[in-house]
């Protein structure tokens, strides 16, 4: 198993191959992700409206799927730049740079998503809820992390610092999340806490998770695209 | 030890100590203009806004730390010394922190002064503070590490290491506020803050040897 997923990414460390794997995947990925997410919308439409917040219930559907992404984004740059740095693998890190801004703005979606979510309920725009604050902490690493691509102008230097932070940020991220956990437990006990809420019905259950299938394909189509792109960016910085 | 002392010398020389600490002061001043005079309120904030202005301040003295020993050559030879690069950047660290960072926190208790702090709250604040300092270095140094090549990469390197003082400020915050409300032990607060420094203190050279020689391959 191992040594099979060993081959095939020594394959696909060669970008041509990879290019030519990524045009015939495009297609098929952006199709998938289309098709779910419009099904998804679909099943959101019929969903009964809550008894206590109304249709505004459904920007859950939106919501978590976008904060699920913002979480995986962040893995996922960490498992790719980890591969760059450990095998020497080419790919990862273009992978992690096409990645970060889909995460960035799949975090920001889940940031506004949620402040509109939480007027109507909540009655305000934001609380300093240990959730919400932990989010905006990783919406800022990735902030860091994009900003320290694009100002380091040397590619392979860039691309060793910016995998470095990943890995130093991953380790991190644990660590912030804690001490906001705590931070908030202690100074706000859990007036808005939103894991009091029952488990979720059936009904809402379904769409949410083909609503989280939709975003992830989302998510890869995008990152797949602009890895096409990060690679016709380097050939053409190479001819010039 | 030479290359700690050689930093001391060199942040006196340069005037950036003095420059820290007036950096604090001044954004202390600007608080009252800010919040209004009232000095029950500077009171009741007072142990939360040194925090943050400590760590405001720590952070615009990071853009000294290896620029200018980058560009001109120093950390090329640090890392031919008969020594780890990275005990060589501890000790650099290690002198940054007593240059700049130490006379930091000693201003605290004049600046607490001038925001009306309880007096009894000082020791323990700068108790705190040293706990905690040694983290904030270490992170920042991790910052400055990798945004070392880029050319006035300040606010890079604030963007970067930001995020990652939440966990000190929390618990820096919380040893006051212990302290002042609850009743309940400090100890506890003071030992986690120590453990964040001596994490850090064990981790981050490598982190920010691994980032310096990124930068200079």
């Amino acid at each position: 198993m191992l040594k099979a997923l060993e081959n095939i990414s020594a394959i696909y460390a060669n970008p041509t191959r990879f290019m030519a794997l990524a045009a015939k995947l495009h297609a098929p990925l952006w199709g998938l992700a289309a098709l779910c997410l419009a099904y998804g919308l679909y099943r959101v439409a019929y969903v009964p409206d809550d008894y206590q917040q109304g249709a505004t219930v459904k920007i859950m559907f939106v919501h978590v799927p976008a904060a699920w992404m913002a979480l995986f984004g962040y893995s996922f740059i960490f498992v790719v730049s980890g591969t760059a740095l450990v095998f020497r693998h080419p790919l990862g890190h273009v992978a992690a740079r096409a990645a970060a801004p889909v995460g960035a703005v799949f975090t920001l979606i889940a940031l506004v998503t949620g402040s509109l979510w939480g007027q109507p309920i909540w009655g305000t725009w934001w609380v300093w809820d240990a959730r919400l604050t932990s989010v905006l902490v990783l919406f800022f690493i990735y902030l860091g992390y994009i900003a320290l691509w694009q100002a380091i102008d040397e590619p392979t230097r860039a691309a060793r610092a910016a995998a470095l932070l990943a890995i130093v940020g991953f380790i991190n991220v644990p660590i912030v999340k804690f001490s906001v956990d705590w931070w908030n437990t202690l100074h706000q006990p859990a007036s808005v806490s939103r894991l009091a809420r029952p488990a979720l019905h059936a009904d809402f259950l379904y769409p949410l998770l083909i609503m989280g299938v939709g975003f992830l394909l989302l998510f890869l189509a995008l990152t797949l695209t602009r890895m096409q792109m990060e690679i016709l960016r380097q050939k053409l910085r190479r001819r010039s | 030890m030479t290359l700690c002392a050689a930093h001391i010398k060199l942040a006196w020389r340069g005037g950036q100590t003095v420059l820290a600490v007036s950096f604090l002061f001044i954004a202390v001043t600007l608080l009252p203009f800010g919040l209004g005079p009232e000095l029950k309120l500077l009171r009741a904030l007072a142990p939360g806004l040194l925090w943050v202005v400590l760590a405001i301040s720590l952070l615009t003295t990071l853009d000294k730390l290896f620029q200018a020993d980058f560009e001109d050559g120093t950390l090329d030879r640090l890392r031919l010394l008969p020594l780890a690069f990275e005990a060589a950047l501890l000790a650099k660290l290690s002198g940054h922190s007593l240059a700049l960072v130490l006379p930091l926190i000693l201003s605290v208790p004049l600046a607490g002064l001038l925001l009306n702090i309880d007096g009894a709250l000082l020791p323990l604040l700068l108790a705190a503070m040293l706990c905690g300092a040694p983290a904030l270095v270490m992170l920042g140094g991790i910052g400055a590490g990798l945004a070392v090549s880029v050319r006035r990469g300040g606010l890079l390197t604030v963007l970067i290491a930001m995020p990652f003082y939440v966990p000190v400020l929390i618990f820096g915050a919380a040893a006051s506020q212990a302290a002042l409300s609850d009743g309940t032990s400090i100890w506890p607060y003071l030992g986690i803050l120590a453990a964040l420094s001596a994490a850090t203190i064990l981790l981050a050279p490598f982190a920010i040897a691994a980032a310096l020689r990124a930068a200079q391959d």
